[in-house]
């Protein structure tokens, strides 16, 4: 509790503890009917004095129909009429409910803050041979900084000295421990586990990838929803509307009973509308729903997704359609060796005569061959011929290879076996005699057909693959990962003409999400209902481009976001329902006479109460 | 420019009553209250000095709510 809590929490006991003497006393003995209102202004103006006063100066300043100014004409105005300990009783409710919410809040704002515990507080420079912690905005780029085990690195930059492994767990909402060493990059944001490890810094500290999320999850309210748009119109015709209703009650209905001969009953009619009036405030809408978004966005942040407005959570609750990108998003994006095929020889004895004669080549594909088969013994290769469009010829261990495509096997005279799997393949032959070929391939992400059935079972009506890819490799990969539409050789503007298509062809009220990793599909992440970008952890392009980001590139995570979109849309309506619902019928039951004030700032409190921690499930979904 | 300030307020409405002011003050181009991060974002008109007219906000926001702080 802070400080004004505790003393909010006193006065809250101290006049609850005046009351029930003054409820003693009226009991016990028979007191003056002025006396007893001497006694109950006690406790009331413990209670209540701040809203008293606030209530005066709203007044002076232009303010009326605030929670302050209503709370004051009620309990002035029973207090008027003789209903002392009812003015003392609603003061002190209120009061209650006030601790209460912001207790509430306070501690959802902490749960929040710490999931998105990503901000470094210092830096530490060395000076003259001892480390100094430096405001992390004062480093200047180029500058060495150094990150002790168990520190958070604050600015982005590259390892120049040490080893470590890094826990990416805050960014990205896994726990992957990633290794580095150096030359390697390393973001701001992630904690060192293992060593010490030297930076020097590539960004400033604004700039850096920590700075960036975190400004993008505070500033995200200010994209606000549809919901919330309602709900502060609501409140500015709400509020004025059970005014006057108020005032009808009060003033019109004992007038109209005047005009047709029967008893006024002031007292009665006036004490219904004072009862009103308590009823007229819509905190409980107020709060609840943007600390429902907030939560939601603050969930979505823990688990690596981040979500820059409150109205996309709005928008993608009702996705049906979502349009994704091959590469990069349900494939690695990196060439791999994929299989084997048609050797006499051994697969590795293969790999590795391939990754020898191609040891010299700076082809993707060349890449990928010797990566799969590092640490060659370089002086075992002598007179490389690298013919582009061809492939590559030398001699390893004295005998004649030649390792390339179907080009190169027609020209040498060798007899060769196609491929039937999608991907580029690289024939072999050894002294004239074909020695089999090494399919490579982008390969699919491990989680990618479970993401693809997880997003059916959410309910998307249709999921379409879009790529610059070839027709075979395409519906290879379709295939493989269940995807209901594939449109292949695409060119950047055919991804545009496919998405305005289907932009057309959905019903109003459904929405179309795209998927890419930002690399080359900024114009479609920004067409789309919502753009979703991949694997975006040091991306800047990406988190620009799109709304709502995936730290990482795991695409289990899109369905992830819809769900707690989805969640967090179902809490934003019940309260709404709830709380609305709740206090009309207040109203009508007040209207009528059930309902006294007492029930009417129960109902006022105990609904707040309940919408503030209906809310708070928005930060965790499964 | 644009700038960030922490503040401190209780309740969601009065966070927008102190936006609504902010909003009103010379000298700022926009300004937004994050009620829940309790920040407040401002970017200001080119040719006023940030601290003068944060000067001018604050006074205008305890005007509307007189328990508020903005740290600056």
């Amino acid at each position: 509790m802070t400080r004004k809590q505790k003393k909010a929490l006193a006065r809250i006991i101290i006049s609850a503890a005046a009351l029930a003497v003054c409820l003693l006393a009226e009991n016990m003995f028979a007191l003056p009917a002025w006396s007893e209102f001497v006694i109950f202004l006690i406790p009331y103006l413990i209670i209540g004095y701040d809203i008293l006063i606030k209530a005066f100066k709203g007044i002076l300043s232009g303010q009326v129909f605030d929670e302050n100014f209503l709370m004051a004409v009620a309990t002035v105005g029973a207090m008027a009429l003789g209903e002392y300990m009812e003015a003392a009783a609603v003061m002190l409710f209120y009061q209650t409910g006030e601790l209460f919410q912001s207790c509430a809040v306070g501690r959802s704002r902490q749960n929040i803050s710490a999931l998105m515990d990503i901000r470094p507080d210092y830096a530490n420079i060395e000076k003259d041979g001892t480390l100094v912690q430096a405001d992390p905005d004062d480093v200047e780029i180029g500058s060495e900084i150094v990150v002790k085990p168990g520190e958070k690195i604050p600015i982005d930059g590259i390892i120049v000295s040490g080893a470590t492994t890094l826990n990416t767990a805050a960014l990205t909402g896994e726990s992957l421990p990633r290794d580095v060493g150096e030359g390697d990059e390393a973001q701001s944001g992630c904690i060192n586990m293992t060593g010490l490890i030297k930076i020097k810094t590539t960004k400033k500290f604004g700039e850096s990838t920590a700075s960036k999320i975190l400004e993008l999850v505070e500033n995200s309210s200010e994209k606000k929803s549809k919901s919330e748009n309602f709900i502060s119109k609501f409140a500015r015709y709400y509020t004025p509307a059970v005014c006057i209703s108020a005032f009808a009650l009060a003033a019109l209905v004992p007038l109209a009973m005047l005009v047709t001969g029967n008893q006024p009953e002031w007292g009665k009619w006036i004490m219904r509308a004072l009862t009103f009036l308590v009823i007229s405030c819509p905190c409980a809408l107020v709060i609840s729903i943007p600390l429902t978004f907030f939560a939601g966005i603050g969930g979505a942040g823990a688990a690596g997704i981040l979500i820059k407005g409150s109205n996309y959570i709005e928008t993608m609750a009702k996705t049906k359609y979502v349009v994704f990108d091959k590469t990069g998003t349900m494939t690695k994006g990196v060439f791999e060796v994929a299989g084997i095929h048609h050797n006499p020889i051994d697969d590795a004895k293969l790999l590795e005569y391939a990754a020898l004669a191609e040891s010299g080549s700076t082809h993707p594909i060349a890449k990928s061959i010797c990566k799969e088969c590092p640490n060659v013994d370089k002086s075992r290769v002598s007179d490389i011929h690298e013919t582009a469009g061809f492939g590559v010829s030398a001699v390893i261990d004295g005998k004649q290879t030649a390792a390339g495509n179907e080009k190169l096997m027609k020209k040498l005279g060798v007899e060769y076996k196609p491929c039937h799997s999608a991907g580029t393949v690289v024939h072999i032959a050894i002294d004239g005699e074909y020695a089999g070929h090494i399919l490579v391939a982008d390969t699919v992400k491990p989680e990618a057909a479970n993401a693809l059935d997880s997003l059916k079972k959410a309910g998307i009506k249709k999921t379409v693959m879009l790529t610059g890819d070839g027709e075979r490799t395409a519906k290879a990969v379709a295939e493989k990962i269940g995807a209901d539409e594939v449109y292949s050789s695409l060119l950047p503007d055919g991804k545009v003409e496919i998405t305005e298509k289907l932009l057309a062809a959905k019903k109003n009220g459904e929405t179309l999400v795209f998927v890419g990793d930002g690399l080359n599909d900024a114009p479609v992440l920004s067409l789309a209902d919502v753009g979703i970008a991949m694997g975006a952890l040091g991306s800047d392009a990406a988190i620009e481009a799109a709304d709502v980001v995936l730290m990482d590139d795991n695409p289990l995570k899109i369905a992830k976001a819809i769900k707690i979109a989805r969640k967090c849309m179902r809490i934003v309506y019940q309260n709404i329902v709830f709380a609305i619902g709740v206090k009309l019928i207040c109203l009508a039951l007040g209207a009528a006479g059930i309902a006294n004030m007492w029930a009417a700032i129960f109902a006022d409190v105990g609904v707040m109460v309940i919408a503030v921690l209906n809310s708070i499930r928005a930060l965790k979904t499964k | 420019m644009k700038k960030s300030y922490k503040i401190e307020v209780d309740c969601a409405n009065c966070a927008n009553k102190m936006e609504i002011a902010a909003n009103k003050t010379e000298g700022v181009k926009s300004a937004a209250v994050n009620f829940m991060a309790l920040k407040m974002n401002v970017e200001f008109e080119d040719g006023y000095e940030p601290k003068a007219v944060m000067g001018e906000i604050l006074k205008r926001c305890r005007k509307v709510e007189p328990d508020c702080e903005i740290f600056f």
